[in-house]
């Protein structure tokens, strides 16, 4: 059976990341800016999946990282440097702050932890609100330029979605390899037995860390394009419900599996959109038809999907066996 | 001095808001495990449906009454049952997240269905002064104080000294052997539903007053219960009591001392202090479920 799943797994991927491409073309700006939105947003969700989904630490600060990332990026790019300089910085920013970030985690577990990052989260906003000298203050920064990439301008709406798209896809192949790597089966072994994990030799401490660390750097990535695709921020995106949004993001796609922030960024992102035509009433749908799916799964979408694989797999094996039985009873 | 006086008479006020939303916080999470980030919403959701009330046509008194029957069928019965029972097994995370949601949901019929505007509501209690110790302090904040003392008292003496109230308490501690010597464990989470929308719509017949009726006002509140149900001790009543006072105190003070721009900063410091240095809560035992 896997014979053909995997030429078949292949191909589906081929042809979403094809109809990626292709597709928006002829979208208008605003559809652009959703699409290039959810590529961003499903960036910050991949980052916090990490953390969370595969490592098992509950944050509350996404949102945060993805501030942090967007004031970077709009401080450097406002002054001249190119975008990929700020990325770096984005990076190293992020990393540094989500690594001191974890220490916590290191003495508090779940709710507590999502205390903790939640506090963190509104301290961060008030920085971004107070600090006027750096940030803007409640005015923000705006005339944030879009970079020049290979040199094609990309101030249109469509290449810019391109960057979006290509930045999607490189975290997204990094993140692929770094959950195959032996760091990724590190982190599930911190979420399934941290004490196993360390009788292991595993080092907990480090990993905790690094699981912050890493999550909330692309926290900061997605930040760093959120800010020219915007091309104006203001501290009130970055406020908790941000943060809010990107766990609902990660829960709702599926936490632990790998295309699950995808999937919870679409959710998070589009439906909204798609239900707009019921005017008034499109968040209330919204936020009815998150708590249905969260009670028919509370895995997310994706555990759906392995469910009914899962019982696939058991109905195929269950037949084999009879089949074998069946001969072993032929043969006496 | 005077000034100081003011301060704390304004933030025991609030702290008292505060703590009875905090206790029906720490309630919901003993009993049942549900974080609940709606609390705030549930906080705002009773006034406008007194408010609804009032429009139909009621008299205030009526329309109090109304108000704290419709909240408790709606976020005491409905909530457990459509929302709580069906996630409750499957951990704590999701359910919190469908609480998240539900928080949107009220928020947005709200605005949709009442208004996007803030609304007045008339106080309960008079407004005016009254002279202490030569201080004048408003009808108000000592009518709010009262209320939310008297309401914490009853509560604690329906946990501590009734047969119901030990049923409660045995159904939190130990689910599986109270089952065991009869006490009705789902009656009794249900209970503890029931008496957190019944706190919920106290305190917004408190609070409303003072801050108007806004779709969005739940947030800052809900927010302020959470902290002070941590900071007081996850799993103590009395703890999420001590905890909601500190915090209104807190901000009232750091208002006035910090910045205005820093005001909010403090209780989250305190929080996280709190947290690393305290994780059980000023009050709490650590890991122990008490009511």
């Amino acid at each position: 059976m896997s014979g053909f799943a995997k030429p078949l797994k292949i191909a589906l991927g081929l042809a979403v990341i094809a109809a990626l491409i292709v597709v928006p073309m002829n979208f208008n700006r605003y559809g652009l800016f959703i699409l290039s939105q959810w590529a961003v947003m499903s960036i910050a969700a991949m980052g916090l999946n990490l953390t969370l989904g595969y490592a098992g630490q509950v944050s509350l600060a996404q949102g945060a990282f993805v501030g942090i990332g967007a004031y970077a990026a709009a401080i450097m790019t406002t002054h001249g440097w190119p975008l990929p300089a700020a990325i770096l910085v984005a990076i190293m920013l992020s990393f540094a702050v989500g690594w001191v970030l974890g220490y916590p985690a290191l003495r508090v577990q779940h709710h507590y932890l999502a205390f903790v990052t939640l506090a963190f989260s509104t301290l961060a906003f008030l920085v971004f609100r107070n600090e006027s000298w750096l940030t803007g203050g409640i005015y923000g920064i705006s005339n944030i330029p879009r970079p020049n990439i290979f040199g094609i301008a990309t101030n249109k709406p469509l290449p810019f979605y391109y960057v979006c798209l290509g930045s999607l896809a490189i975290v997204s192949l990094a993140v692929w390899w770094l959950i195959r790597s032996p760091w990724g089966r590190a982190f599930m072994a911190l979420r399934e037995n941290p004490l196993r994990a360390q009788s292991l030799g595993i080092d907990t401490r480090r990993y905790t860390l690094m699981a912050f660390a890493i999550g909330s750097a692309l926290g900061g990535v997605a930040g760093a394009l959120y800010a020219p695709l915007t091309q104006y921020i203001d501290p009130v995106p970055f406020n908790l419900s941000l943060s809010l949004d990107l766990l609902m993001m990660v829960i709702v796609g599926g936490a632990g599996f790998y295309f699950g922030p995808f999937l919870g960024a679409m959710i998070a992102v589009l439906l909204p959109e798609w239900l707009r035509f019921t005017e008034g009433y499109y968040l209330m749908l919204y936020a009815v038809a998150v708590m249905l799916l969260l009670i028919w799964s509370p895995t997310g979408i994706l555990g759906i999907l392995d469910r009914y694989m899962a019982a696939r797999r058991t109905k195929a094996a269950s037949a084999l066996r009879a089949v074998a039985k069946s001969r072993l009873e032929t043969v006496q | 001095m005077s000034n100081l006086f003011d301060l704390l008479v304004a933030g025991l006020a609030t702290g008292a808001i505060y703590a009875l939303v905090a206790v029906g916080f720490t309630l919901l999470w003993q009993t049942s495990q549900t974080i609940n980030f709606a609390q705030g919403e549930f906080v705002m959701l009773p006034a406008f449906l007194m408010l609804a009330a009032m429009h139909a046509g009621a008299p205030f008194w009526l329309a109090i009454i109304l108000g704290i029957l419709l909240s408790m069928i709606l976020l005491g019965l409905a909530f457990k049952m459509l929302l709580v029972d069906p996630m409750m097994r499957h951990g704590v995370l999701p359910l919190a997240i469908a609480t998240m949601a539900l928080a949107i949901g009220i928020k947005e019929a709200v605005k949709q269905f009442f208004s996007a505007e803030a609304s007045p509501f008339p106080p309960i209690v008079p407004t005016g002064d009254i002279s202490i110790l030569g201080h004048a302090v408003s009808l108000q904040s000592i009518g709010v104080l009262a209320v939310a003392i008297l309401a914490v008292l009853g509560l604690t003496t329906l946990l501590n000294r009734t047969s119901l109230g030990h049923q409660m308490q045995a159904a939190a501690q130990n689910p599986t052997v109270a089952r065991i010597i009869g006490v009705p464990v789902e009656r009794m989470i249900l209970l503890t539903f029931l008496i957190n929308a019944f706190l919920v719509a106290l305190a917004s017949l408190l609070i409303t007053p003072i801050y108007l009726a806004k779709f969005s006002s739940g947030e800052v509140l809900g927010q302020a219960a959470f902290i002070a149900a941590i900071v007081g001790g996850f799993n103590q009543v009395r703890g999420a009591i001590a905890g909601g006072l500190l915090i209104g105190v807190l901000d009232n003070l750091a208002a006035a001392y910090v910045s205005t721009q820093y005001r909010a900063a403090v209780p989250m410091i305190f929080l996280i202090a709190v947290i690393l240095f305290r994780p059980q809560g000023l009050l709490g035992r650590a890991e122990e479920r008490t009511v």
